[in-house]
């Protein structure tokens, strides 16, 4: 590890070199605040080394490559973009002493206009803003890229040819909008980013576009989506109207920021322009939309259709977070507005709980693991409205490695077992031969998930679970949040006990359900498939290859050791809080300090928990929650014997206590299973009225719109049939209206005229 | 100069008027249009027809004749001389016609050519 680093050391110099990238003169008019240009244009190769990928992939995709080509070159870019994030991020003190700092790349948007001598400028160039914040967010996009490209390519093996390079394209493509929305350094690139992965993601989610389940999800997640970003779109525009400028070093650096925000700590809410306060309010809606929050949470378990890699990496790990990074990167202007943060607070926390009642009663396993991203994603936006931007990161950052493993172990199986996802049809898989790496790739990400006592997730949770007692107001918060760690703790263990423990048992999936196919059989044929799978009664699974077991073992080693994070740098709340610490999104909370025993008495009246500091206290709370949610999996849902060790009784793959259990809610847990029917109230309130008038607007269209166009155009038809008989073909007929017409002439002349001189 | 020729015109050839007046010509011009006229609506025969607008043309140059020689002015006359130019061209187009209509249908008969009926 350590020859690694010191060999990337020389990796800038030497790029800088031999860059193909032009040397770019500083140009003082990007330069704001403290974020300085520096002329190191390799780092714009990170956005650019996916785009290289894109095109591979097109040109195999012309060529009709029909191998794993594709999927290779995409690594290779992808590691490329890694490895130089990893430099930028080794190297950071030495470009700008340790400043942010900007690297334009070419100009994009620049205009001026008005008075010459103080004209209005907008100007949005392809600059990548680079702080730690940044450095954070590429390294873990970058890298679970690269590892998810990895899996993909034995995942996706089966679509060998034309799909498995429009695949790749699509995947690379995001990683570049991804990098952009991340690197900009102004908000028009990170709106761009924004609707680029936007964009991929709907690419990627109707990639079986022959199935009409995954075109609607498609669909339904573009334009879910929509809704949220025209509220971005508006946030950009109040932004420039309001500030005159769109990147983030001069936004950040105005005197007028500075100045509200000197108001809003001091809680002069009334000092602060109703414009200025909106902004954060409508950034927020955008951020709801693109990391699935109540009210617009739909689209994301429905976006499951999708292969599973493309669930692991753009709905689980990486996009998702968009709306949390949104939040951290433009934090100065959430702290300006009275109500943005709390409302943010309050919409994570209620879509933590919405979410996890949800994933208690699924049954299909990537939707379980889809609402427990919602939930977690939930639980990061809470963190952001308790004003620990570092809670949140650093729930961003376990939550993407162990959420991605957890989808990616989920993908094994379904590609193991024909697309088998029903909890309830498969048991025992750990215990089948060579399906070790995946169960224990499972465990590392349950136990993460679940908030086990030192896990990643348990640091990066309580951090934020922590700040809810800390923070006055939210108390009732950290309690709903608190119950939602059990709750998840018991909906995670659930699928691990059920799927993974137990007696032996498996039915196969429908291949035409999803993204099944065997590797050794690529030609695609249905007889093939049946024969492959043994339908005439006996069923093998097949195991996952090494590239699944590569990723997921090096993924479970990931997720294990992020949580030593939390005790690097433990000054700032552990490695991620450094990495906030230099950045927009750090704010010292004035509650943050409580901790210190010097604070302690002032702390007395709010920030207390059971009568103790509730940052010490919590890791107690939320380890004991965590395993009461565990034992209640292991109980109602947990295999039987094993020397006692288990207290479940069951001994087949269906039938658990739980089954009895579930009797004495009534019809709770099927309403829980169909979503509390938010669906449904989605289409009775928006699309059954819409519905009704497109109808309306329909009848009006056909018969009064069309009714007056047709009556215009029958008018000169009536009028000509009425003139039609004059014109009887007959030569005579017209000689007799010439002489007729000269006749009528001549006594108007002679008689009118002649007679009246 | 010109003034004087005028004048000698008339002196020379008072009574060559005297008995036929310029309302003898406009009769006969009249007489010889409503023929053509009545020719022309009555008929059915290409040929008769378009002799008929022959017999109308010859009648208004016989009126621009009478008219030009009571005035004791060329304009007339000179005008008749371009429109015996016309008709004799219009006569040339106007038989070609005829006989390129008379061998699509084999008969002279303006029925034949009824298609511009509404």
């Amino acid at each position: 590890m350590e020859t690694m680093l010191t060999s990337l050391i020389d990796i800038p110099s030497l790029l800088s070199v031999a860059s193909a990238v032009p040397a770019l003169a500083p140009d003082t008019a990007h330069a704001g605040g403290g974020a300085a240009p520096v002329a190191q244009p390799w780092v714009a190769l990170i956005p650019m080394l996916p785009i290289l990928g894109v095109v591979i992939a097109a040109v195999c995709a012309i060529f009709d490559v029909r191998s794993k080509l594709p999927a290779f070159l995409t690594v290779g870019c992808l590691a490329g973009s890694f490895l130089l994030t990893l430099a930028v991020f080794l190297h950071y003190d030495d470009f700008n002493h340790g400043a942010p700092f900007v690297v334009h790349l070419f100009d994009w948007i620049n205009l001026a206009w008005g008075d010459p001598a103080h004209p209005t400028t907008l100007a949005a160039n392809f600059s990548f803003y680079v702080d730690k914040l940044t450095v954070l967010w590429m390294l873990f996009v970058t890298g679970l890229a690269t590892l998810i490209a990895l899996y993909a390519s034995e995942y996706m093996s089966h679509d060998v040819g034309r799909a498995y390079c429009r695949f790749f394209a699509a995947f690379n493509l995001f990683v570049f909008s991804m990098a952009c929305l991340v690197m900009g350094d102004n908000l028009v690139l990170l709106y761009l980013g924004w609707e680029g992965v936007g964009l991929c993601s709907y690419l990627l989610i109707g990639y079986f576009y022959k199935k009409p389940e995954a075109v609607a999800a498609a669909k339904k997640a573009f334009i879910v989506n929509r809704i949220g970003d025209l509220g971005l779109a508006l946030g950009i525009y109040l932004t420039f109207v309001h500030f005159g400028t769109l990147q983030y070093a001069e936004l950040f650096a105005s005197e007028q920021l500075q100045g509200y925000l000197a108001a809003a700590s001091e809680h002069r809410w009334s000092d602060i322009p109703m414009t200025a306060q909106g902004i954060a309010l409508l950034l927020m809606v955008g951020a709801f939309g693109k990391s699935a929050q109540f009210p617009l949470y739909v689209w994301l378990p429905d976006a499951m259709e999708g292969p599973t890699p493309v669930s692991a990496l753009i709905h689980a790990a990486t996009m998702v977070t968009a709306g949390v990074f949104l939040i951290a990167r433009a934090y100065p202007l959430f702290l300006i507005s009275e109500f943005a943060l709390p409302t943010v607070a309050w919409v994570g926390t209620i879509t933590a709980l919405l979410a996890a009642t949800i994933g208690m009663a699924q049954f299909d396993i990537k939707r379980i693991m889809a609402y427990s991203t919602v939930s977690q994603l939930g639980y990061m936006f809470a963190g952001l409205g308790m004003l620990t931007t570092t809670g949140a990161a650093f729930h961003v950052l376990t939550h993407a490695f162990f959420k991605a493993l957890l989808f990616l172990c989920c993908g094994a199986v379904m590609h193991g077992f024909a697309g088998q996802l029903d909890l309830r049809k498969l048991s025992g898989v750990a215990w089948m031969k060579g399906w070790g790496i995946v169960a224990i790739g499972m465990l590392v990400g349950c136990l993460n998930l679940s908030g086990f006592a030192f896990t990643a997730g348990f640091f990066s949770k309580d951090m934020i679970l922590a700040e809810a007692f800390v923070t006055p107001g939210y108390s009732v918060l950290g309690w709903i949040l608190i119950g939602t760690a059990g709750l998840t703790a018991y909906y995670t263990f659930r699928v691990f006990f059920r799927v993974f423990l137990g007696p032996q048992h498996a039915e196969p999936g429908d291949e035409h359900h999803d993204d099944h196919a065997d590797e050794e059989h690529t030609d695609e044929t249905d007889a093939h498939h049946i024969a492959a799978h043994g339908h005439d009664g006996h069923f093998h699974p097949h195991p996952p290859g090494w590239a699944i077991n590569t990723v997921l073992a090096v993924l479970a080693i990931g997720s294990i050791l992020a949580a030593g994070l939390y005790f690097i740098e433990k000054d700032s709340h552990g490695w991620v809080g450094a990495m906030v610490h230099d950045s927009s999104a750090y704010y010292h909370s004035p509650y943050a300090d409580h901790s210190d025993v010097a604070h302690a008495e002032e702390g007395a009246h709010t920030g207390l928990l059971f009568g103790q500091d509730p940052h010490k206290i919590m890791y107690y709370v939320s380890g004991v929650v965590g395993l009461m949610g565990i034992l209640l999996a292991a109980i109602l849902h947990g295999p039987r014997g094993w020397q006692g060790l288990f207290l479940g009784g069951r001994t087949e793959a269906g039938k658990c206590r739980m089954d009895s259990v579930a009797r004495l809610f009534g019809p709770i847990p099927r309403w829980a299973e169909d979503k509390w029917y938010v669906d449904e109230l989605y289409i009775a309130i928006f699309q059954t009225p819409l519905r009704v008038f497109s109808h309306l607007f329909h009848l009006f269209d056909k018969f009064v719109i069309d009714g007056i166009v047709d009556g215009v155009a029958k008018l000169p038809g009536a009028l000509a049939s009425a003139l039609r008989p004059s014109q009887s073909g007959q030569l005579q007929g017209y000689a007799a209206g010439m002489v007729g017409g000269v006749v009528v002439l001549l006594i108007i002349v002679l008689v009118v005229i002649g007679g009246a001189s | 100069m010109i003034s004087s020729l005028v004048t000698l015109a008339q002196t020379d050839y008072p009574e060559a008027m005297g008995a036929l007046t310029l309302a003898h010509y406009l009769f006969l011009s009249a007489a010889m249009f409503a023929l053509g006229i009545v020719g022309f609506m009555t008929r059915r025969n290409l040929i008769i027809m378009f002799l008929c607008t022959e017999l109308m043309f010859q009648a208004s140059g016989i009126a621009l004749i009478a008219f030009s020689r009571f005035h004791l002015n060329h304009t007339g006359q000179t005008f008749v001389i371009f429109v015996l130019t016309v008709a004799a061209a219009e006569a040339a187009m106007g038989l070609a016609l005829v006989v390129l209509l008379f061998r699509k249908r084999e008969s002279l008969s303006t029925e034949e050519w009824a298609e511009m009926s509404g």
